[in-house]
């Protein structure tokens, strides 16, 4: 059913049964977030993308409030700034001062908002945490201190992986996201996802194999889609130097919002295993022996013409992978028909 | 994917991801998405967490059989005889949709009658389930509105893998869970470009576009198109021409970035099908079993290394974006060119999107596709026109065969190629593990994952484990007519008694060493997903247990 309302003196008509969140993302209009995700359902935990509604004593948290029909919404005001300045301090009170060190400087929501809102670290003073970094695993770094409570992490593991590897352990001052006792992630408990990473609005969690590579501002950003397996994920191939040295997520993917798998997070190191083959090879005499491009397709070219002339293009042709593109699988076939001169083509894509 | 296109018109999945979080009963046959297809499995899991209903047919008691609320925990092989008993109960219970079977169905009346031939005793004899499971899993399925059925290669990867996907389409076509959202069939396949490979031509009898090379339209418009003459006949099945390669009748090959001498069955066969041809050229991105036999090889791109586009499980062809130079100097699609035009056939293309733009131009499901109107979301096919917006449920109101109808198939349980017996008294179930992929030549050169799981184990259960006196980590030979490997045991109830499985991701453990040389007869599928084997504990030299 449709509704009207008012958001910031402007009126529309919308859906009813969305949130204020959802509703103002789509019509371009900014309200700060910490503790939302997309792939998440609403938790409403950081408060910081409070929203006045004309008639409420105070304001309302927009992640988990739903529209309603003569909602008259302001996402801007004084007093909002000064919440959001309140909540931010008081995230950063016990928060460690390591921007400059911190893998996530610059890609980093708290630190973003910190500084859009001029938050004060010093404006309640109180016990921070010093807890040491943990790295206890192949792919996650976690660094405890920069942990903001948010509950992404833990929510995406137990809602959306369904893993339940991590959750909120400990009561108070003391609670913290964390595995079963402490126990470091092992394939006995978690699924190397990378998902909490992903959730993480700051450097809290981070994929350890990617840190120290560079900023995320200094990296090029190439979307693709993903080489293992036929869903279909899109993810970034973040770039420095001509090396691919991290994958991030793509919230706007068709198929996966944003989510990955174990391999297409962290299966991209065979890009520059030394082992790849780089240059043309030649047996001779059952060694290989290392060619130019131009040698080598000479050999091959003259070769498989010398085949047909003398034995028919029907005793030679093609397998083509469902690994390759579409456009190489195509010009295979092409090829074969075209080039050789035979029907002699298939793949594997029924497996 | 045969068994769909005959059922149905189309080899390809009827509906969409984004559908299944609406799904009312999921049924998953063959299929183990948390490991194979783990973001597919996120949806899945979305559903249940909303309250679908979950029935799993799958020999392993795989995450979802878990969570199942009725897990059909059938023998290996017995996938038509469990459909088939199905049938028989919707039938006699009348929760077919006797609307959707006049309007848009063929053949009804031949399964009617063959499908009573699956009453409780026969079909519990074959499959080993219990009819009160079959009858609760036809129910769900059935009285649903809105039933999606998933499968995997657990129905493809069979001798009768044909078959098995047509006894698919026959369930779902009787309870008319086709054709509307969240609803139809999802067949989820192995490799990520299995089905844009598929569909854009590598066959022996048809041109890109399931286009037949006896048709002579077809042969017509690629003519005209390409310049040359085209074969009126068929030419040979990749198994076909390793035949005649060990026969000395077959002279040259090119393989391109397939690693069939590890991931292909009955091993020894394709070696010397290898050994034996003139001239092999294979081109790849490492070296693996397959590059060992080459005369010629020649260096691949990585998928980061080139542009093109992927076409995923639910048809939706997506870019894929050069980020780096390729490290080997050109990209599979250059080295054709330049080799195509070195053998006196011109092949010029500045950049892959002119290969697309001449694919769209010859394949009609294509035909509305560029790589401008896919950069954002890519596009579903059937997406004939450049205004069409792409298509996310096949089948809406006619089905893409002769006179719209979709066809019925009255099928027969066979069973499987090798059965187990006194000598091979295990059922060998091979597949994937969510970490690696494939030959393992890419996830194995991954740090991290290669730390997580180092080598390959055979999956075995407690009760055969006890029987065999082998422990979680003990050394184990696994033999089969064929052949043996040596590898570690891992001791799990997702094994049930008389089951074991592998994976294939390990050269120091070629599986496929083990494998039968079974194959369906239509697609030549090889039967990956059982063979007989034996199981013997063993020691490795110098190390202690
Ligand atoms: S990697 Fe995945 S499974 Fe492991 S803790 Fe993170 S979200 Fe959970
Ligand atoms: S680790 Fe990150 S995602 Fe998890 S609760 Fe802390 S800040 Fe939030
Ligand atoms: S990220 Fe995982 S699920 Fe997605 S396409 Fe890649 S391998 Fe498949
Ligand atoms: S985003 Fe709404 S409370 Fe955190």
């Amino acid at each position: 059913m449709s509704i009207s309302i008012t958001i910031n003196g402007r009126s529309m008509t919308v859906e009813q049964g969305r949130t204020i969140l959802e509703i103002c993302r789509e019509a371009g209009i900014r309200i700060p977030t910490l503790c939302h995700d997309e792939r998440l359902e609403p938790y409403g935990g950081c408060r910081l993308c409070l929203v006045e509604v004309k008639g409420m004593a105070r304001p309302l948290a927009s992640c988990t409030t739903p529209v309603q029909d003569g909602m008259e919404i302001t996402t801007e005001s004084t007093l909002l700034r000064q919440l959001r300045r309140t909540n931010l301090s008081l995230i950063l009170s016990n928060h460690p001062n390591d921007c400059m060190k911190c893998e996530q400087n610059g890609s980093c929501m708290l630190q973003d908002l910190a500084y859009e809102y001029d938050a004060d670290g010093d404006m309640f003073k109180g016990d921070k945490w010093d807890l040491p970094k943990r790295e206890d695993n192949p792919f996650i770094t976690y660094e405890p201190n920069k942990c903001i409570l948010c509950s992404r992490c833990t929510r995406i593991c137990n809602e959306v992986v369904m893993a339940g590897t991590i959750d909120l352990t400990g009561r108070g001052f003391r609670t913290m996201p964390d595995t079963a006792y402490s126990k470091p992630r092992t394939l006995e408990n978690c699924e190397f996802c990378g998902q909490c990473v992903s959730a993480c609005p700051t450097g809290a969690l981070t994929d350890k194999r990617g840190r120290g590579f560079g900023r995320d501002y200094e990296m090029k950003k190439v979307k693709t889609t993903c080489t293992y397996c036929g869903t279909g994920c899109n993810f970034y191939l973040n770039v420095k130097n001509n090396k691919v040295v991290k994958v991030t997520s793509a919230f706007d993917a068709p198929v996966n919002r944003g989510n990955l798998c174990i391999k297409g997070r962290y299966g991209y190191e065979f890009i520059h295993n030394p082992d790849r083959i780089k240059i043309p090879l030649i047996k001779r005499k059952g060694v290989f022996h290392k060619a130019s491009w131009d040698e080598a397709l000479d050999l091959v070219a003259t070769r498989f013409k010398s085949l047909i002339e003398r034995y028919g293009p029907e005793k030679v042709g093609a397998f083509s992978s469902a690994r390759c593109t579409n456009e190489e699988n195509y010009l295979l076939a092409k090829w074969v028909r075209c080039a050789v001169g035979s029907n002699n083509v298939d793949n594997c894509a029924r497996v | 994917m045969a068994g769909l296109a005959t059922s149905l018109g189309a080899g390809a999945a009827t509906n969409s991801l984004d559908q299944m979080p609406d799904i009312d009963t999921l049924f998953l046959f063959g299929s183990n998405p948390t490991e194979g297809h783990p973001i597919v499995s996120l949806w899945l899991k979305k559903a249940l967490r909303i309250g679908a209903k979950l029935v799993v047919a799958d020999p392993r008691k795989i995450w979802m059989a878990k969570r199942a609320d009725v897990w059909l925990n059938l023998k290996p092989g017995s996938n038509i005889a469990l459909l088939n008993g199905m049938l028989n109960v919707i039938f006699q219970n009348g929760w077919e949709d006797k609307a959707f079977i006049a309007k848009r169905t063929e053949g009804v009346e031949e399964l009617k009658a063959k499908v009573t031939e699956y009453g409780p005793d026969v079909v519990e004899k074959i499959t080993g389930v219990s009819w009160d499971k079959i009858v609760e899993a036809a129910r769900l399925y059935a009285k649903a509105d809105k039933s999606m059925i998933v499968y995997g290669l657990g129905v493809t990867e069979h001798k009768t893998g044909t078959e098995n996907a047509m006894a698919i389409a026959n369930l779902s076509l009787a309870c008319g869970q086709i054709g509307r959202p969240s609803t139809g069939i999802m067949a989820l396949r192995g490799q990520n470009n299995v089905q844009g490979a598929s569909d854009l031509g590598p066959y022996p009898s048809s041109l890109p576009g399931y286009q037949s090379v006896l048709d002579p339209n077809a042969r017509a418009k690629f003519e005209k198109a390409w310049g040359v003459q085209i074969k009126d006949k068929a030419g040979l099945k990749s198994v076909e021409m390793l035949d005649e390669c060990t026969k000395g009748n077959f002279k040259g090959l090119y393989i391109l970035g397939y690693d069939i001498a590890q991931t292909d069955p009955n091993l020894n066969h394709v070696w010397k099908a290898l050994e034996s041809v003139e001239f092999l050229v294979v081109q790849d991105i490492f070296h693996t079993e397959t590059t060992r036999f080459a005369d010629v090889i020649l260096p691949g791109a990585s998928f980061a290394e080139k542009d093109g586009t992927f076409t995923n499980g639910e048809r939706r062809v997506q870019r894929v974006r050069k980020a780096i130079d390729p490290l080997c100097g050109m990209a599979e699609w250059q080295a054709l060119c330049e080799l195509s035009s070195k053998m006196g056939y011109e092949m010029n293309y500045n950049h892959p999107s002119e290969i697309m733009d001449e694919i769209a131009s010859l394949v009609p499901t294509y035909g509305g596709i560029d790589y401008r109107r896919i950069d954002e979301k890519g596009l579903q096919w059937p997406c004939p026109t450049k205004d069409h917006p792409g298509t996310s449920t096949l089948y809406t109101d006619i089905f893409s065969r002769p006179g719209g109808l979709a066809q019925f198939m009255s099928l027969d349980h066979t069973g499987s190629g090798e059965k187990p017996d006194n000598e091979y008294p295990y059922v060998l179930i091979t597949g994937r593990i969510r970490e690696h992929y494939n030959n393992g030549s890419m996830t194995r050169r991954c740090g991290g994952i290669l730390e997580l799981v180092p080598e390959e184990y055979i999956e075995i259960s407690h009760e055969d484990a006890a029987e065999l006196g082998v422990l979680n980590g003990d050394w184990v030979n696994v033999s089969s007519r064929r052949g043996q490997i040596k590898v570690r045991a891992k001791v799990t109830d997702r094994s049930q008694p008389g089951n074991v499985f592998l994976s294939f991701h390990h050269p120091e453990a070629l599986t496929n060493m083990l494998t039968s040389g079974y194959r369906d007869p239509v697609t030549g599928t090889p039967e990956y997903k059982s063979c007989a084997v034996k199981i013997e504990k063993t020691y490795i030299e110098g190390e202690w247990t």
